[in-house]
């Protein structure tokens, strides 16, 4: 158990960015995609609250990653 | 002896009252808005977009989720500095008293963009409040129950969310019987927002005459109180660790949960399944009527059994059973396709004729009240647009389905799909005060809980309509798609909380 919990700390140190790089891509084509003027701000403030909140969460994901692969969750069995 | 112990259980059950009551009111209070969303943008807000529609965004959008988080970081603070009595008091009279507030801001046609600035205004407060809330409930019963029953006590926290979503959408549905519906949207919306100062007042008059968690009390007297929280909860690793596993492991799988088996089911059946206003409530009634009582159960079980594996199977049922109920869902409202074989009777097609908002050009709308041989009834407009330009190519003709009635049958298999997924929401949310208190030292341990379940719900949860509309908006999806979002965060919440988790917790409260 403690070498899975390693080995998927790895994975949540990768997925933490590719998360925020894909809500970035979503908000661009979204924000494009939103007919202009009030619909086009409205969409925009949406979208940058969003990545602004997920990026921190996103890194704890990183952080949480990193503790598991580092061992710090081993004892909790 | 055994005086003794019933005063310790009419204490206990005194601090749950107390808390459960505010809780309950401040969820109250929150879903009132939400409810009444669209009335209130119509009274509030001025008809044409502009800035308005800014505000109207953030107050909806924003106060949900952005403000709860910081509501747990400010008071959870001051809940590990001065205790947890006074804090959740202060969170009570602030939520309660903007409810009541917004419930009497004039109209927009009153007082102008006033209006939509003090809603919002009001929102955000709304927002902290209820993320200070929380974490002093669960920390202050937890911390006054026995060893092994706090699971058992801590539920009656978890049910307020549910009662206070049950509560706002019954004075809803009264009032609005009571004064019909044109009288409802032009004053009486204000009825529910006005009520909850009654509430609020007697909830006060309640906590006001409780103690202070013992477990803090003695903390307080040995000198050993926080100075900093929330240094102590996310500078140190030992603490952090531990607020990243409840996040990731337990809370955000939770929120997800708790806001599709809520929120989405009855988003779905009104705008996706197209059934009428009351009938969707109705079965979200009945359904929360029958499945609150399963918070305690499954809180009181955890006390033998551990936390974890009930919380991680309610989101595996979640994962496996949600795409098949939510086809069914759409399956068994199919009009369109049933009427090819299964009408019954229609009624006199109503033609209206108006012009487009804005054009010159001409809507003629024509109604016709269905009722198939399966027992459904429904609404069905044919809405056709003439251009006032006569070499303009006529646009296609729209068909819109609504205020679709069930026969009694599906009504009740819907009421129990829907019961269903409120079950999961029992499992996953009874136990988790108990977990989350258990997982950290009492110094902290308001600041340290509130921020997870907080994200985890406000963030993770509060997302699940915006997200899912999102994914169903993907070129080649279908009406389920944006189920694949609360499915896959539950997965992952299932797997972290499944590998990393201890099921045997530290059921030490005092440390």
């Amino acid at each position: 158990m403690n070498n899975l919990k390693k080995m998927l700390g790895i994975v949540w140190i990768v997925l933490g960015p590719v998360i925020i790089l894909f809500l970035i891509v979503q908000a661009f084509d979204k924000i494009a995609a939103a007919s202009t003027g009030i619909a086009r701000t409205n969409t925009t403030l949406q979208w940058s609250i969003i990545i602004l909140i997920f990026i921190p969460i996103c890194a704890g994901l990183m952080i949480f990653g990193y503790y598991g692969w580092k061992g710090e969750y081993e004892k909790l069995e | 002896m055994s005086s003794t112990k019933n005063n310790v259980t009419q204490s206990i059950t005194q601090v749950i009252a107390a808390s459960s009551l505010g809780t309950l009111i401040e969820w109250y209070d929150f879903y009132i808005f939400g409810s009444l969303a669209v009335i209130i943008g119509q009274q509030l807000f001025p008809s044409d977009a502009g800035a308005s529609a800014l505000i109207n965004t953030l107050a909806i959008f924003a106060a949900g989720f952005i403000v709860r988080p910081f509501g747990a970081l400010v008071f959870g603070r001051l809940g590990d500095l001065i205790g947890r009595k006074y804090t959740f008091l202060l969170t009570l009279v602030l939520m309660g008293g903007s409810t009541f507030l917004i419930g009497l801001i004039p109209s927009y046609s009153s007082i102008g963009y006033a209006a939509p600035i003090l809603v919002l205004i009001l929102r955000l407060v709304q927002g902290l409040a209820l993320g200070g809330e929380y974490g002093g409930a669960a920390t202050y019963v937890a911390e006054h129950a026995p060893v092994g029953r706090r699971g058992f006590f801590t539920s009656w926290i978890q049910t307020t969310a549910t009662l206070g979503l049950f509560l706002s959408l019954g004075v809803i549905v009264f009032t609005k019987n009571i004064l019909g519906a044109e009288k409802f949207a032009d004053w009486g919306w204000r009825i529910p927002f006005l009520v909850s100062i009654l509430l609020v007042g007697v909830s006060i008059y309640i906590r006001m005459k409780m103690h202070e968690s013992p477990v803090f009390t003695k903390l307080k007297a040995d000198g050993k109180v926080s100075t900093n929280p929330l240094k102590d909860s996310f500078q140190k690793k030992a603490n952090f660790k531990m607020v990243l596993l409840a996040l990731f492991g337990a809370t955000m799988g939770q929120g997800v949960i708790w806001y599709t088996g809520q929120f989405y089911a009855q988003s779905f059946l009104e705008n996706t399944c197209k059934l009428d206003f009351n009938e969707s409530r109705y079965i979200l009634l009945w359904a929360i009527l029958f499945a609150t009582p399963f918070f305690v159960v499954f809180g009181s079980w955890s006390d033998r059994v551990g936390r974890k594996w009930i919380m991680l199977s309610g989101m595996l049922l979640g994962i496996v059973f949600y795409r098949p109920i939510y086809q069914y869902f759409i399956d068994a409202t199919n009009v369109k396709e049933f009427q090819k074989t299964e009408l019954k009777t229609a009624s006199t097609p109503n033609t209206t004729h108006e012009l487009v908002k804005g054009t010159l050009d001409s809507m003629i709308t024509t109604t016709t009240f269905k009722t198939l041989s399966n027992g459904i009834t429904f609404k069905e407009s044919k809405v056709e647009v003439i251009p006032d330009d006569v070499l303009a190519p006529l646009p296609e003709i729209k068909t819109i389905i609504a205020d679709v009635t069930l026969p009694n049958q599906t009504f009740i298999i819907f009421v129990l799909l829907v019961f269903f997924q409120v079950l999961l929401v029992t499992m996953v949310y009874g136990p988790i005060a108990a977990f989350l208190v258990e997982l950290f030292p009492t110094k902290i341990r308001y600041t340290s809980m509130s921020l997870p379940y907080h994200i985890g719900n406000g963030v993770f949860g509060g997302l699940v309509p915006f997200i899912a509309t999102l994914v169903a908006s993907f070129p080649g999806s279908t009406p389920l798609s944006g189920l694949w979002y609360p499915i896959g965060i539950a997965a992952l919440s299932f797997v972290i909380g499944a590998v990393y988790i201890d099921n045997k917790g530290d059921r030490n409260v005092a440390d």
